[in-house]
């Protein structure tokens, strides 16, 4: 469970970007965060694993509370929280297993990642998650050889490598064609499912949204201003948040979508490890 | 591919095992080099001087406050001189380092089997030598003074100047050279229209950083007598007149620091 | 037509680079200016360059052939000095700089130890290698270890400059990744940051190798160690077929170290 206090940002230019924000995130819940940019969505999350730190109010997560802990506990703290970032943030010069694992720098000691000794266990988990998601082959390829879509299938592994309790999306599809957002976003949801994970994901695109979280929360100017089901995006809501817009179009396509892509997830839920692998299969083929 | 399956594991290894072997005898060979080097180099010191050097920087540290401020008017004559052989050193390195630079480019030489490799060989003497050599060489010839200096600076920095030029001539977009060429000018109207319009801005670029370069290196040329304040920071030193070597080296930042400010402030307008 | 009748006696000029004409005219006046006052205040002794022409000339012909025999064991002795300072100085002086250059990166440094490790850049950068060897060789006494000091240091100041900014140019989307794993800060350094500044640190450690080398030909003026020494005897006595020698076999070290670095600087990318 994620609990936000009356979280605060302000930045040094005298902007606040976050306004007493409360929030719970239950465990294994798939919560999608919208608004429209400058709303204060990245420093959210970024204010969770203190990328960004907070200038009031507390987060805690498991019990456990992230806002003041020293350096060290901090370190320790921001391994049970994966995160996934915009434009992929892959180390470009460094292989995918590499990257993979340096997911887990945060378990490993500092010579043995130099030499990248990493435990068999962890070098395991790695060719397994790559597995999952159909890189499997691409190990030794260096990041910067890799498509959009690729890069951030490394950047969802190096993120579950950490073997975490939450996920931190940020604009995940931000830089894909929408074929490919929606892979992404499924896989993700599916991994949530796979593993219990709760996952807070940033994301512009509305219908995304609504297809694939399972509640949304409305950012505008640093305050929420929706906090419901999918369904209940109305036309006045997103008015609410975006400002005024034609809305109507948005909304029944995403309707219509809607139920097509709830049979998929129900589908993606269903998934026992032979449909996993096929899903693999699948998306290896496409790449 | 640096997997192996050993087993029922899958073993992933950085590198390869040849190729890591390979890296650390690199890291032996280089370490070795360096502990030979360092051998020879400690054999020709004589290690009670080093030892001393505390006591010795203490002693100078001491003997050079405070700055003897008065002799700043003896200064200011040679500030000007060295301002000058940075200045007209950069002038004449322009003169000449634009046709070599235009000579030396693989789509601009006229020739490129007789006059491209006389070009790069200029341009490699004049770099590998440094303006205090060329200044050496120009004072057993013409004598001390500034001229010798500006000469010194200028020919060290036409290979400087034609070097960084030339890649930019290099570096260049065909496509508008061939619009112009195709509007049937002239060889020198190609030059004018279509190459010259397209390296003005690398052009004052090279022009603003070697002169903050020169500037640098004026301030040296003294040593070996080819005028500028170096000769005063040479007679200060050899009459052990410490409080005035204080004052030049203060000059000589200011001096430097201001040069940088002027050429950063001229660089931010060009661009 | 009326626009085109118009448009027939209308006159075009190449716009000013400078479009203030006050300024553009105070420019070119102020630049004459100069160019006169500093022409006319060279003292230029014509006597004496007249006399040199023929020493030039000796000097010149002294290239066809160059001497190499007469002083050779010389020559040897002091291009071996100073390949050996040039060595030493850039791995030590890239070593000191790799903490300072660090220090000096905005982006990663506190401000206390940022503005530390600028003022020793700063120093370090401004006074030419033959100042500092004047110095050096005062403390360490004359040899090639008031050298290999004077070019570590001019080193640092090159090599942790360019360092820090290269670390400040970084792309911040990969360092913040690599922290968000709760990585610590060494390994932070060894994943995101030495990935991304790696490659081009090491063309410039090879370039400095060659800065060094040509360097080291130049502190021997004033005594400490290396071919300038030779050199500079070599001037004195008006010896000109071994200065001659000398400067040739400089040129073909630098191409030498420069082609090669060339090679490896391809390969690392």
């Amino acid at each position: 469970m994620l609990r936000l206090e009356k979280l605060e940002k302000r930045y040094r230019t005298g902007d606040l970007a976050l306004k007493s924000v409360d929030l719970e995130v239950p465990d294994g819940q798939i919560m999608a965060l919208i608004g429209p940019s400058g709303a204060g969505k990245s420093t959210l999350i970024r204010c969770i694993n203190r990328l960004v730190e907070p200038t009031g109010g507390k987060v805690s997560l498991s019990g456990l509370e992230l806002t003041g802990l020293g350096a060290g506990q901090l370190r320790r703290a921001r391994r049970r929280m994966g995160m996934i970032f915009q434009e992929y943030a892959l180390v470009e010069r460094l292989t995918v297993m590499e990257n993979v694992l340096s997911g887990r720098l945060g378990y490993v000691g500092f010579w043995r990642s130099y030499f990248r000794k990493f435990p068999q266990s962890d070098v395991d988990e790695a060719f397994r998650l790559l597995g999952r998601v159909g890189l499997d082959h691409m190990v030794d390829k260096r990041a910067d050889e890799l498509s959009g879509g690729q890069r951030q299938r490394v950047g969802i592994c190096r993120a579950l490598a950490q073997d975490p309790e939450l996920l931190l999306v940020d604009e995940p599809t931000a830089s894909l064609d929408p074929k490919t957002s929606r892979q992404i976003m499924r896989l993700v949801c599916e991994l949530c499912k796979e593993r219990g994970l709760s996952a807070i994901i940033n994301i512009h695109d509305v219908m995304l949204a609504q297809m694939f979280a399972e509640r949304i929360v409305g950012l505008k100017l640093g305050e929420i201003v929706y906090d419901g089901p999918p369904d209940g995006l109305t036309a006045d809501v997103l008015t609410e948040i975006y400002g005024e817009e034609d809305w109507e179009a948005t909304i029944r396509k995403v309707e219509d979508e809607g139920e097509e892509d709830g049979e998929a997830l129900d589908a993606a839920l269903k998934h026992d490890h032979q449909a996993a692998i096929l899903d693999r299969d699948r998306m290896a083929g496409n790449t | 591919m640096p997997v192996r399956d050993a087993g029922t594991a899958r073993v992933w290894q950085r590198r390869e095992r040849a190729q890591q072997l390979a890296i650390w005898a690199c890291y032996l060979l280089a370490g070795m080099t360096f502990v030979l080097c360092w051998n020879l180099v400690s054999e020709k010191t004589i290690w009670a001087f080093v030892w001393d050097a505390h006591n010795q920087a203490g002693d100078l540290a001491a003997r050079m406050v405070p700055p003897r401020w008065d002799y700043m008017e003896q200064l200011w004559w040679p500030i000007w001189d060295t301002l000058n052989i940075a200045t007209l050193g950069t002038f004449m390195a322009l003169v000449f380092a634009v046709p070599v630079a235009f000579f030396a480019a693989r789509n601009t030489t006229p020739s490129r089997f007789l006059l491209r490799p006389i070009a790069l060989f200029f341009i490699v003497s004049s770099r590998s030598i440094n303006s205090l050599i060329w200044a050496l060489m120009l004072v057993a010839n013409l004598g001390p003074g500034v001229l010798a200096g500006i000469i010194a600076i200028g020919l060290r920095s036409i290979g400087f100047c034609a070097k960084l030029l030339y890649e930019a001539i290099e570096e260049i977009d065909e496509g508008q050279v061939e619009a112009i060429r195709a509007t049937g000018a002239s060889g020198p109207q190609v030059l004018a229209y279509g190459v010259l319009p397209q390296i003005m801005p690398a052009f004052a670029g090279i022009t603003v950083f070697r002169w903050d370069i020169n500037i640098r290196e004026s301030t040296v040329l003294g040593l070996v007598g080819a005028g500028g304040i170096g000769l005063q920071l040479n007679a200060s030193i050899t009459n052990l007149a410490w409080t005035q070597v204080s004052l030049i080296l203060l000059v000589i930042i200011a001096t430097v620091v201001v040069s940088e400010w002027i050429s950063a402030k001229i660089r931010h307008a060009i661009i | 037509m009326a626009d085109l009748a118009s448009a027939a006696g209308r006159r075009w000029h190449k716009p000013p680079l400078i479009k203030s004409p006050l300024l553009r005219w105070g420019l070119g006046l102020g630049v004459a200016l100069y160019l006169a006052f500093a022409f006319g205040t060279t003292e230029v002794n014509w006597e004496r360059v007249a006399d040199g022409i023929p020493r030039g000339v000796r000097f010149i012909s002294a290239f066809f052939p160059p001497d190499f025999v007469s002083r050779w064991d010389e020559i040897v002795d002091g291009i071996a000095e100073s390949l050996w300072m040039t060595v030493i100085s850039t791995v030590v002086g890239i070593a000191l700089s790799v903490p300072i250059g660090l220090g000096a990166a905005r982006n990663l440094a506190p401000r206390p130890v940022y503005y530390f490790c600028r003022g020793v850049l700063a120093v370090s950068r401004s006074f030419q290698e033959i100042i500092i060897a004047i110095f050096c060789v005062k403390l360490f006494g004359f040899g090639p270890f008031a050298g290999f000091v004077t070019l570590s240091f001019a080193t640092i100041g090159f090599y942790g400059k360019l360092l820090a900014e290269d670390i400040e140019d970084m792309d911040p989307a990969q360092a913040e990744a690599v922290r968000a794993t709760g990585a610590g800060w060494f390994q932070w350094l060894n994943y995101a940051v030495q990935p991304q500044v790696l490659p081009r640190m090491i063309g410039l450690g090879l370039y400095r190798l060659d800065i060094n080398f040509r360097e080291s030909a130049v502190v021997g003026i004033v005594g400490a160690g290396g071919i300038g020494a030779t050199l500079t005897t070599a001037f004195d006595r008006y010896e000109f077929g071994s200065a001659a020698a000398i400067l040739l076999i400089i040129i073909a070290i630098v191409m030498a170290v420069e082609y090669t670095s060339g090679y490896v600087r391809k390969w690392v990318q």
